[in-house]
Parts: structure tokens; sequence; C-alpha cells
């Protein structure tokens, strides 16, 4: 199969296209959806933040688990981030995003231990980590709340500014993309995921070490997770104890408009990010389109039921043509 | 407390090798119970007002939306589903009751009304799920956005307060001579209608059949597509029954209403043993799961302390209540690989 | 397995059983609730606001502490950690049950605490809304920060002013809900309507008082009405997201902002000529007077029928209005001249 064959044929060009034609759409109706300094900014800014917890969630997914406690890492973390410059006054800011990795990280790990060693299914553990690290994030922040002052004007300027018209945390964000979908696609560990996610007990038989590699998918995504949380504090320069609720589900609907099965085994990383995108773009055009308020979460509901049925007819053509060349 | 016999080789027909009333007495189920009938007691002791009966009725109040969706939510999972739209349905509910009596219809006709919108949102899911073949994760995630989407754009900025006194009472009334709400007489009656269903007719051993084997239920004669289905369509509809109660007890119809409320309910049917993976639980240890969440925050509460305490406290069973059980059944495992049998297991890292 | 559930069980009892028991060894020690009531006054005033972590009600809270202390009550604060009504319900619930002796409460919905404010009263609790009013048959007495003809007044004068008297204006409210906000909303339009023909109000969008909505809330506005020249945000947690928005974006100083602020939020904003000129009370007064109020109805000194009057510490005497409303007094306009005497 040639290489454009197979890229018009990938999952991730329909989600791609649709997302090509919400902006196209969008800027004819409003050139400053696109054609203004702004406008460009906030397309390739505001998705950036959930794509990184999009793409830590999709490589959970692939191992048939899911991680529903990102919403709570990415609070926990934006805060932590904001107390450190507070408490360690002059720490050079670049630490701050190694110290929200690694807090992610751990956090991901307690998720990945209970899930690895325990054997317990991820939604439940998942779901009580969730209210856990919520709980301690309020407990921790209390009523206080970390504001933009509170924060380095450096640090700060990151979360807007951009280099040669793309803003820095999008670059951070496409990096760290870059590098997992290269990860996934080519290295050995990368491939064994998805095949712990086709069928465990295969894997296991073959003899994978499932575990090691279920952990490490969970500490990866969180500390996707952990580091989506320190972008959040710098974009939005203003933390309270419920930055970031709510998020579980917009990654996890991320992923499946993305085209990431939620049965583990198949999808890419790509998908996930242009499925962040399109979510949040859908977002911000919507207004502008002139719908409502109110009416752009049953939109986005529309958009992931109809996400979801394309991959299936996909599927089941796939497995058509394919019945059809072994009989022939 | 009987050690008992590791001579069974695999846990499901261990289960049901022993007479009926060890069955009942000696499972997860039994051990929330205990657990429930126990943190009572503790709170009852030591936090001051909890033993006061307006206790109990602010606490019934307070879960009967949980348990009402709890009963349906159990099924579903038992087949290996999930549900996640059920707190959106309880929204789109809440407002069709409250638009279509702001139109002039009386309460019994907008409520009939809003159960049948519950009735064709559970039939939605279930049509993704059972007809296309979709992973209901998925599919229910789509639906709680795309439902409380349709709840909060049908309503707006506008609020509906104007219900008949009797109703919202009525809501909120207690049995005569009781700190009980009457609200839970329909709960009871409900209760005891998914029990039978699940425990005393094929139908329910259909729904476990499924949760084991999906296939090997379909091999046996079990119509999995035609139980899924249905199960969807009431957990609609009770959903929708629990947006009605919902929207009286505050009176107050609102797009928003009970957002959130799909992790509380899940989260406390897990508690009540229920294996996420399908297969396994029982009406009886769900009601006491969402009691026992119920029961600690209105006790910590009382105590004075803060929500976030609570959310913590609640998180951390849930995890130990899984793992707990994970690390005991591998030891139990372990002892039996070995073939040992002296010594009691270790206990758990809770 | 069924050995193992059952020691599972027993040890998670043991574990939630030691918890339960320091909370309650803990909770009867520092008491909360007077729990008195008989013969003697029963002083223990609990805040309840919309959600904790809300800068605005950390300010009227310590407002509210101060005027408690100075009274000898007990001062405590509880509320969810988001803004949902029904989550207030039980609040109210869990106070009645405790016996306080008043409740001070902003309300996030109109009607949803109604009764259960009702069941409170009827427990002989007094009941105090402030900042955002329930209906008036279940509370004693709404204290109002300032009328909301005069807040809503404030505002649009001061956005006219700021954008020449002609153009596009839009609004960033809070919840879609918010009993204040929408009242202040719709006096708005009327306002407008009367006094200033040449604005056209284009849209109203709802942060929901979330500080990440409000800001993306601002970005989407501008994206969508290219030829905008102000917004007003009434409430302290929009206007805050919206001017960090404004300070980044090509639109600033270009599109005027304006609404209700804490001096502290604001402060940088104005120095960096993003914001002119917003408008707020004390929120620490507004605690503090409704601390007294709740203070004189417990004490009988009021029964919160018009006419009534009662001293309120530091801030003098106040009297009842109609509908059992005491008015705290004007909106004060902050902007670069006077935003540095404040620290709240």
């Amino acid at each position: 199969m040639s290489r454009l064959a197979h890229l018009l044929k990938a999952r991730e060009t329909g989600i791609a296209l649709a997302l090509v034609l919400v902006v196209v759409a969008t800027t004819v109706k409003n050139p400053a959806f696109l054609f203004s300094s702004d406008g460009w900014r906030d397309l390739l800014l505001t998705p950036s933040i959930l794509m990184l917890v999009a793409v830590g969630q999709a490589i959970v997914i692939i191992t048939r688990n899911v991680d529903l406690s990102v919403g709570s890492v990415v609070g926990l973390s934006a805060y932590l981030t904001g107390r450190v410059f507070i408490d360690l006054p002059g720490i050079p800011w670049p630490l701050v995003f190694v110290i929200g990795l690694v807090f992610g990280g751990l956090l991901g790990l307690v998720n990945g231990a209970l899930v690895a060693f325990a054997k317990v299914p991820a939604l439940v553990i998942t779901l009580g980590t969730l209210y856990v690290y919520r709980g301690i994030n309020v407990m921790w922040t209390g009523s206080d709340r970390i504001n933009s002052s509170d924060m380095p004007r450096e640090f700060l300027a990151l979360g807007t500014s951009s280099f040669l018209f793309v803003p820095w945390l999008t670059i951070i964000a496409l990096i760290v993309l870059v590098a997992a979908g290269w990860f996934l696609r080519t290295q050995r560990a990368g491939r064994e995921l998805y095949a712990i996610g086709s069928d465990p007990a295969a894997a296991h038989l073959y003899g994978l070490r499932v575990t090691q590699r279920v952990l490490a998918a969970f500490v990866v995504c969180g500390a996707l997770a952990g580091l989506a949380g320190v972008l959040y504090a710098a974009r939005y320069g203003t933390v309270n104890s419920q930055a970031g609720s709510g998020w579980e589900l917009d990654a996890v609907g991320a992923a499946v408009i993305g085209g990431v099965a939620i049965f583990g085994g198949s999808g890419t990383v790509w998908g996930a990010a242009i499925g962040a995108y399109l979510l949040l773009t859908i977002n911000r055009a919507l207004p502008v389109i002139g719908v409502q308020d109110f009416w752009q979460r049953a939109v986005v509901g529309v958009l992931i039921l109809g996400a979801i049925v394309l991959d299936r007819v996909l599927a089941v053509r796939q497995s058509r043509r394919l019945t059809e060349a072994r009989n022939r | 407390m009987t050690t008992t016999d590791a001579s069974a080789p695999a846990r499901v027909y261990r289960d049901y090798a022993h007479p009926l009333w060890r069955r009942l007495l000696f499972t997860r189920e039994a051990a929330i119970v205990v657990l429930l009938v126990l943190v009572y007691a503790v709170a009852a002791a030591s936090v001051r007002n909890f033993a006061a009966p307006i206790t109990i009725t602010y606490l019934l109040l307070d879960v009967a939306a949980i348990l009402f969706i709890a009963l349906p939510m159990t099924l579903v999972i038992i087949t290996g589903e999930i549900d996640l739209s059920v707190a959106s349905i309880v929204g789109l509910s809440s407002v069709t009751l409250g638009t279509l009596h702001q139109a002039g219809l009386p309460i019994e006709a907008a409520g009939t009304v809003a159960i049948l919108v519950g009735v064709v949102a559970g039939a939605i899911n279930g049509f993704f799920i059972t007809v296309v073949g979709l992973p209901s994760l998925a599919v229910t995630i789509g639906t709680l956005a795309l439902f409380r989407g349709l709840a909060v754009g049908l309503l707006g900025t506008t609020a509906v307060t104007d219900f008949t006194e009797f109703w919202t009472d009525l809501a909120k009334s207690k049995i005569p001579g009781t700190p009980i709400p009457s609200v839970m007489i329909v709960f009871v009656v409900l209760a005891i209608a998914f029990a039978v269903l699940l425990h005393f007719t094929p139908f329910g051993r259909g729904i476990f059949a499924i949760g084991l084997s999906s296939e090997a239920a379909r091999f046996s004669g079990v119509k999995v597509e035609q139980t899924k289905f249905i199960l969807f369509v009431l957990s609609g509809a009770v959903s929708a029954l629990a947006g009605i109660y919902y929207t009286l007890r505050f009176g107050s119809a609102r797009g928003d209403n009970a957002t959130g409320l799909e992790l509380s309910v899940i989260a406390a049917v897990l508690l009540g043993g229920v294996s996420i993976f399908g297969g396994r639980g029982n009406i009886l240890g769900v009601i006491a799961g969402v009691l026992l969440i119920g029961i600690l925050g209105s006790a910590l509460r009382l105590a004075n302390v803060t929500s976030d305490v609570i959310n913590i406290i609640t998180g951390a069973l849930l995890v130990a209540s899984v793992v707990s059980t994970s690390v005991l059944a591998w030891v139990h495992r372990k002892r039996i690989g070995a073939g040992i049998k002296k010594g009691p297991p270790a206990p758990a890292q809770d | 397995m069924t050995f193992g559930t059952k020691r599972a069980g027993a040890l998670t009892a043991l574990a939630v059983t030691v918890a339960l028991v320091a909370t309650g060894c803990a909770a009867s020690d520092d008491g909360g609730s007077g729990g008195g009531g008989d013969g003697g006054d029963n002083l223990a005033i609990t805040f309840l606001p919309k959600n904790l972590g809300n800068p605005y009600f950390d300010t009227s809270s310590a407002g509210g502490k101060e005027a408690v202390e100075s009274f000898d009550g007990t001062f405590a604060e509880v509320g969810p950690t988001e803004a949902a009504p029904d989550a207030q319900v039980s609040f109210i619930n869990t106070l009645t049950q405790q016996g306080v002796g008043g409740i001070v409460v902003s309300a996030n919905d109109p009607e949803a605490i109604c009764d259960a404010l009702n069941e409170a009263r009827d427990a002989g609790i007094k009941v105090v809304t402030f900042d955002s009013d329930t209906n008036p048959d279940c509370r004693d007495l709404f204290i109002n920060q300032a009328t909301a003809e005069g807040i809503a007044k404030v505002q649009v004068d001061l956005i006219a002013d700021q954008i020449g008297g002609a153009g596009e204006i839009a609004i960033l409210s809070a919840t879609a809900n918010a009993t204040n906000q929408n009242a202040w909303i719709d006096l708005m339009k009327d306002y407008l309507a009367s006094d200033y023909p040449d604005i056209t109000l284009v849209d109203t969008v709802y942060g929901d008082d979330d500080d990440q909505t409000s800001f993306d809330k601002t970005a989407a506005l501008l994206q969508t009405y290219p030829e905008l020249k102000g917004i007003i945000s009434p409430t302290t947690v929009g206007i805050s997201a919206a001017a960090r928005y404004l300070s980044t974006s090509e639109f600033k100083g270009k599109v005027a902002l304006t609404g209700l602020g804490t001096p502290n939020q604001m402060r940088d904003f104005v120095e960096d000529g993003t914001v002119t000129a917003f408008a707020l009370w004390n929120p620490s007064d507004l605690g503090y007077l409704a601390a007294f109020a709740a203070k004189a109805l417990i004490t009988g000194e009021i029964t919160g029928a018009k006419g009534d009057t009662f001293e309120a510490g530091k801030l003098g005497s106040f009297e009842v209005g109609d509908g059992g409303t005491v008015l705290l007094g004007d909106p004060y306009v902050f902007d670069a001249d006077n935003i540095g005497d404040f620290d709240f």
C-alpha cells in the first residue's frame, strides 16, 4: 500500500479533516477567528494543555485501562507550581516543569501500582483516587489561591507568548506528542502496550512484562497530567482548588474522538491530540457561528457519538474487506 | 468465624459450594453491611446530634436520588457495561418537568412525559450500545454531554420554581410517626422489584451470565442485546424518576441539577460489592454501599469535618474495598498454590 | 475469598471507626455548635458562602469573623467547594441538627435552599442572607450590598464613560441561575435602553464563577464580536479572568472592561492600563454587617420588621427597610487614583 493511500485510510485523517472544516467554516463566518494575532494564538494555545492530558490518557487506554484521576492531578500539580514559586522564591522557573513532571508521575505511580499489582480494575481505582487527590487538593489549598502576582513574569509570559508565531505551550505539547508518537510506533516497549491492550492474557502468556508496562503507562499519564498542571498555571495565572476539575471526561472524550478504542489495543496519540483540538476548537467556534452558549455541550456530545459510530463503521468495512480478500 | 476449606479450584464455583446461609453470611456484601452498622453505631455514640431521628430524615432525603439510580446501575454493571449519562438524564428530566409544568400541565402529566424522556434517553444509549455495537463507556460519555447540553440549552438561565405546594411537600414529607421520608416507600417497592428481577428470575440469571461471559450466555440462549437494551432503558426511566424527585425536593428545575452525580452513584455501587468486570453483585450490598457513603458524609459533616476530608475518605474507602479483596484473594491463592494450609493469611495492606 | 473479604471488611471497619472516633472526639473538643438556646442567647453564627476558596467570600467571612469575635460569639464557616445549590442544602441541614444560633448565607439558588432554611428557622435558628438573596419568605433579613439599581447603574455608567457612549458591549456573568447577577443584568438592559440608546448589548455569556471558564469565554467573546468596545463583568471571578486575558491580548486598551472586582485582584490590571475603573462595595463590611444583623435577631433586639434599627459595631446604626432588607450603602468606584488605599 502506498504511503498516500495509507494516509487517506487512517482514522486520524478523518478527524483532522473535521478539524480543518470547523476552522474554515468559522473563519469564513468571522475572519478574526484565524486571521488575527489573538485568534491564531488561541487556536493553537487553548487546546494544548488538554492535548497533553489526552496523550497520556490515550497511552493508558491503549493498554485497556483508563485513568479518571487526571483532572485531579492537573489541579494538584497546578497548585504545587504556585506554591513552589511562593515558598522557594528565586527558583529558576524551568525547574518547575521538572517538579511538575515528577510529581504527576508519582501520583500516576500510585494509580499504576494499585492497578497493576493488585489486579483491580483501573476504572474503580482511578475513580477513588479522583476523589482522594481532589480532596487533598482542597484540603491543602483551603480558600487560598495562587494569583498571577505570585509567579515570576517570565513564567507567566511563557503561557501567552509565542516563538515564530507558535505559542510556547503548544511547542512543549507538540514535542511531547512527537516523542510519544514515535515511541509507540517504533519502539518495542511501545508496541507491547498495544499487544497488552489487545489481549492481556495472551500478552502475559507470551511472556510480556504486563505489570511493568501497565505501571509505566500510568506513570507517563500522571507525569503528563502533572506537566499539564504546570502549563495551566502559566496559561491561566490563577489557581484555586477546583483547577482541572471535570477534565477526566474531556480527556477520555478527546481520545475516543481521536479513534483510540476504549477497549484498548488500537489508536494513536496523534488521534487523541487531534481529538483534543477538535473538542476545544468546536467549543470556541460555536459562539462565533452563532450557537448559543448553552447548546455547546450538546454539540460536543453529538460529536463524540459521531466519532465512535464512524470508527465502528470503518472497522466493519475493514474487516469485511479482509474477509473478502481471504475468500478470493 | 470459621475458615474456609481451601480446596475448590475456581472462585466462582466455590461460592456456590456452600449452603445458602453461608453464602449470605460471608460475602463482601455482608462485610459492607457490618461496616454500615458499625459506622452508624460509632457515629451515634461519638458524634453529637447524630443519634437524633432528624439525622435519618436528612440522610435519606439526601441519598434518595443516588439510591434510585443505583438500582438499575447495579444491573447494568453486572452485565459488564456502564452508564455514565444518568446524572444528565436527571437534569433532562428535571427540565422537562419544569418547562411542561410552567406551560400549564399538571405535575402528574408533566412527570409522565419526563419519565418518557428518560425512557427515550435510555433507549438512545441502548441503541448505540446494542444495535450499533459500541462500548458503553464511550457512548455514555457522549450522551452525558449531549443530554446535559440539551437540559441546559432548553432552560437557559431560568429556573422553574412555581411547583404546587402539595407536590413539593410530598417530596419532603415523612411517613407519619417515623423519621423516614415518604419517598422511601417508592424506593422500597422499586428495590424489591429490582432485587426480584435480578436474583429470582431467568432474566436476572441472564444478566449474571452476560457479565461472566457474554459469548457463553449467547450460546446458552440468553438474548444478550435485548437484555442490555432493556437495562439501559430501565436506567433512563429510573434516572428520570430520580430527576422528578430531585426537582420537587428542591422545588427548583434547573438544567444543571445533579451535575456530577454519576460518579457518586458508581462509587457507591462499586463499594457495595459489584464487580466492574461484571458477573458479581447484589442489590442489598449496593443499598448498603449507598447508605454507608451517606452516613459517613452526614456524620463527618456533623463533626465539622470539611467536605474535602469527606471526599478523601470516600475515595480511600473505594480503593481499599477493591484492593483488600484482591490482595486477600491473591494471598489465598498463594496458600493454595503452595499447598500450605496453616497459619492465618497476612492482613491486607489497607 | 470468603474468609478474605470478611477480614477486609473488618479491617476497613476498624479503620473507619478509628477515623470516626478521632473526628468525633475532635468535634466534641471544639464544640462548633453552641447547642444552648434555653434562655441564654446562642451566639454561634455560621457563615455559608456560595463556595469556599472564592476570594470575595474569604473577605466577607473575615469581616464576619471580626464581628462575631467582637461580641464574643462563636464564628464558623462551612460550604461546598463548588457553587451548587443542592450542596448548600446538606450544609444547612447539618447546621439545623447542630442547633447553631444563626446562619448567614449567600444563596446559589433562590428556591432550592428555601425549605432547608425554613426548617432551620422552625428549629429557632435565625437566617440572614447576604450578597445573593433567597425568596423573602425563607429568611429573616437580607443584607443588601447596594441597591440593585445602584449596582446596575454604576457599571453601565462606567462602561459608557469608557467607550464614549456608543458601540457594542457584552456581559460576562457568573452562573446562569445566580439571583443577584440576573437581577442586575435585567436592570442594566433597562437602563441601557433608556439612557444609552447608542450602546448595543450583543451577548451575555456565563463563566460559572470559574476562573478558567471565564477566561476562555472572554477569549470567545472577543473572537465572536470583532466590533466589541466593552465588557461588563458583574462578578469578581469573571472580571479578574477577563482582565488577565485582555492584558496579554491585542485588544488591551482597545476593549474596555469594567464590573465588580476586588482591589487586590485588579491592582495589576489597573496599573498596566487594561482596566480604567471598576466598582464594588467592601465585602468585609458586608460580612461584618451580616454578622451583627444575625446577632440582633438572636438577642431579640430586632425581629426583622420594617423600621427596626440595630447597632453594627464600627459601622454604626442601620435600619431595616422594605422586604426585610438592610442596605450597606452605595457601590464604590475604584480607579488608579484610589486603588492603593485598599487592601482586600
